[in-house]
């Protein structure tokens, strides 16, 4: 038989505070953790003043109506000229797609030689029960090498376009550092902690099983590339710099990309002079098996990883 | 199979292997790898060039073990050997030349990217000129497209970032058209490799079926690559892309990376659809017109222009212009002059690219033409280099200009219904490049009385006279012993089929 407590012993446990809390009655929190509104990340006005007049005096020697006649009659002829050419272009897209060979018609002209040694011989030729990846990386390896150095090529754009000298953004976080490190978000830490060890896991599941099931390096190293944006964005990039800086990052990469190409090289010229390559097929459905897939695979998804995070450290500091 | 015939993929192979180790270098190491790497590009070109002349046919070159319609193939014959071959000789020679200008418009920090970019583009230009699969030559495309971007901006400031900007979106356009002319093709024959697409789109075109896709293929395919490389109503991008970028890089642009999708596209003419079939499709029609329209139209913008290095870019526009005219013909002569107006024009614009920045130091770095009176005398070199540039562009004979515009006016004599217009225009378009060119020699040799700017002597530029020298010598060479090359375009173009 149950007693019923006196009121104020009551008022001590945790269900009474859970349940006030519940009604919205109080806050616990509030008065028991010292609280400060965050300082509002403000530019100077004079320097927004400055870049609106900036603005204003391109914008009117650009524009200016008086002086400029001949751009603002161009201005409205290119307008009607873009919208004219996409619907044209529409237009014929869609007529020629009318007249294309049904999908799945078995009388279709296409021949199908390629594609039905690819399902029929893919299994026992690459050694890798999905096809695709047996595809993209045994067949077609030297696309898939070309493919990954686009990646690469793009990544050395995006540097040229926003890479900033280091001596500047340390004098530029010391000046405003909460708009590149929000250090303080519980929620957003917690989360991360939760979830990037499992998001790092599953990418590198993701990777090694790419010639087992659906995946492997491009949709793997998206993934683990995620996981990195999301630790930094909760940590702060003074703590992703710790085990993933600059130095580390161009190792990563050109280890990736190097690997790559020395075991493509190997296998483009071995197979185009004849030469057996020594490579084993192993046995399929093995997680050691599918040739030279399952290495490039894991440089591929290094590669991307490395790509993904450098664009978001890019274009969030400016730096890696 | 003899070692020789590996030379070709291993040129692409470490081209690439240059550009991923040089992105963890310092600007200076890089700049070595890249001259190494083109001088070994020019040797293995050179041998791949003297085999091939040797056993007189084209060959496979599988890459993997999964021979014709499965795997990845490049091919080369003769006309792809010395094409490569050429171009990296001009890309060495515009290296060399731009190099100190590099060194003052580009930040310390990211000289050795530019080394990767151009590694990379090198690489793309030698798999777009060996590939014989449509979907690695659009791989290498994007490498291309992106690789430019790069060069047109790593030199800072507004105006080259603008450049870049409408540069991408027209690149893109172009890439876009063509990706879909290949997912057709690719629907239609269920083949990327070439030979193979060839002999289904030969059966398609007997049978007389799905003529309307393969005729919309064909356009978006020509179309998409014309506007890649800058075709008459497609050349927005180009003034400023090769105006304000640095000077090498604009040498790189205007004389190879447009030059390769022109090969890239005669390769899809042959290889992919069929000369006759090409056409039969009228759609050379249109690229004929469009290039008289760019030979005219581009020299009068050049004509316009105040800005020496504005002025050699719109001249561009009526040498791509040159170059499609040929390739509208629908002929086999007409196809050969193209080819050779290639390689003419890339020897002599980036000559005079390279020469103009030489003018324009001794100009206080100003482009104007007003400012470059009397240049040459101070900047010997470059003047005459200048000189020469512009003799060959106009068509004066010795020089690489005058062979490649008789081919032009042979192979309109031959073709019964585009013979007056093709040679109207030439007749006009070569006037139109006399005016501007000559202005601007006899504004450059016209003597000054007070001597404001210095002038520069031997000593300060031996690398970069070494490069002028070395295009002159090899524009004198096109244009002196034309009939040897003449005679390798021609073998090569009966392989290509």
């Amino acid at each position: 038989m149950s007693r019923l407590k006196p009121q104020k012993e009551y008022e001590k446990t945790g269900a009474f505070r859970f349940f006030r809390w519940l009604s919205g009655s109080k806050d616990p929190y509030l008065g028991e953790v010292e609280m400060q509104p965050q300082k509002e990340f403000a530019v100077p006005e004079a320097a927004i003043l400055d870049r609106m007049n900036e603005k204003q005096m391109i914008r009117n020697k650009v524009y200016d109506v008086e002086k400029n006649k001949k751009l603002a009659f161009f201005h409205k002829i290119y307008v009607i000229a873009a919208i004219l050419f996409c619907v044209v272009l529409v237009g014929l897209l869609l007529y020629t797609v009318s007249y294309l060979p049904r999908t799945g018609n078995p009388s279709n002209p296409d021949n199908n030689t390629v594609s039905e040694r690819y399902i029929e011989k893919g299994l026992q030729e690459t050694g890798a029960m999905n096809i695709v990846s047996g595809m993209i990386l045994t067949y077609r390896a030297f696309d898939t090498f070309g493919e990954t150095n686009v990646l690469f090529i793009a990544t050395c754009c995006v540097m040229i376009l926003l890479m900033i000298d280091e001596a500047i953004l340390k004098k530029q976080e010391a000046n405003d550092d909460r708009r590149y490190e929000p250090k303080n978000d519980v929620i957003l830490q917690g989360a991360a902690f939760v979830l990037s060890p499992i998001i790092f896991i599953f990418g590198i599941y993701v990777i090694l099983n790419g010639h087992l099931s659906p995946g492997g390096g491009f949709s793997g190293g998206a993934i683990l590339g995620a996981g990195l944006i999301l630790y930094t964005s909760a940590n702060g990039f003074e703590k992703t710099q710790k085990f993933f800086n600059e130095h580390v990052y161009k190792i990563a990469k050109i280890t990736a990309l190097c690997m790559y190409g020395i075991i493509g090289s190997y296998f483009y010229i071995t197979g185009a002079n004849g030469i057996e390559n020594h490579i084993p097929l192993g046995m399929p459905g093995h997680i050691l098996s599918g040739g030279i897939i399952l290495p490039i695979d894991i440089c591929v998804g290094l590669e991307v990883a490395c790509t993904m995070y450098a664009f978001y450290a890019l274009f969030r500091r400016g730096g890696l | 199979m003899d070692f020789v015939q590996n030379f070709p993929a291993i040129s692409i192979l470490i081209c690439l292997f240059a550009g991923i180790i040089s992105s963890g270098l310092k600007g200076r190491t890089a700049r070595y790898i890249n001259t190494a790497l083109i001088l070994i590009v020019i040797f293995l070109s050179f041998c791949t060039l003297g085999y091939v002349l040797g056993t007189g046919e084209a060959y496979v070159y599988v890459m993997g073990k999964f021979p014709a319609p499965w795997g990845n193939e490049i091919k080369a014959g003769v006309l792809e050997a010395f094409i490569a071959l050429f171009f990296s000789i001009i890309m060495l020679l515009s290296m060399w030349g731009g190099i100190k200008k590099l060194g003052d418009e580009v930040e310390d920090g990211k000289v050795f990217l530019y080394y990767v970019l151009n590694d990379l583009l090198l690489s793309s230009l030698l798999a777009l000129v060996y590939t014989n699969d449509l979907f690695t030559a659009y791989v290498f495309v994007e490498i291309n497209t992106i690789a430019a971007c790069g060069l047109i901006m790593i030199r800072q400031n507004g105006r080259t970032i603008e450049a870049a900007a409408r540069y991408m979106i027209m690149s893109l356009l172009g890439s876009g058209l063509l990706l879909m002319g290949i997912c057709m093709l690719y629907d239609l024959t269920g083949h990327l490799l070439m030979s193979n697409i060839r002999e289904q789109v030969e059966i398609l075109f007997a049978s007389g079926n799905y003529r309307i896709p393969l005729l919309v293929t064909i356009a978006l395919m020509s179309v998409g690559l014309a506007i890649k490389s800058a075709l008459f109503p497609f050349h927005a991008w180009l003034p400023d892309a090769y105006g304000y970028s640095t000077v090498s890089s604009a040498a790189i642009l205007s004389s190879l990376v447009s030059k390769g999708y022109i090969f890239l596209l005669i390769k899809i003419i042959y290889r992919v659809i069929g000369f006759d079939i090409f056409y039969n499709s009228r759609i050379i029609n249109i690229l004929f017109v469009f290039g008289l329209m760019g030979m005219i139209f581009g020299s009068l913008s050049a004509i316009k222009e105040n800005d020496v290095r504005r002025m050699i870019a719109f001249s561009s526009v009526a040498q791509i212009g040159y170059i499609y005219m040929g390739i509208g013909m629908g002929t086999q002569a007409g196809m050969a002059a193209s080819v050779f107006h290639v390689l003419s024009h890339a020897a002599t614009k980036s000559l005079l690219f390279i020469a103009a920045i030489g003018l324009t130091d001794v100009s206080g770095g100003s482009r104007q033409f007003v400012e470059l009176t009397g240049a040459a005398y101070r900047n010997k070199w470059a003047g005459v280099a200048f000189t020469v540039g512009s003799l060959s562009m106009v068509g004066v004979p010795l020089f690489s200009g005058f062979i490649s515009k008789l081919l032009f006016a042979q192979a309109a004599v031959q073709n019964n219904v585009k013979m007056l217009p093709a040679l109207i225009v030439l007749g006009i378009s070569t006037v139109l490049n006399a005016i501007y060119f000559m202005k601007t020699v006899i504004r450059i040799y016209t003597p000054v009385e007070d001597r404001s700017y210095e002038s520069v002597k031997f000593g300060g530029m031996k690398l970069y006279a070494a490069t002028l020298v070395g295009f002159i010598i090899l524009n004198v060479f096109l244009g002196v012993s034309s009939q040897p090359v003449v005679d390798l375009i021609g073998q090569g173009l009966a392989m290509f089929s």
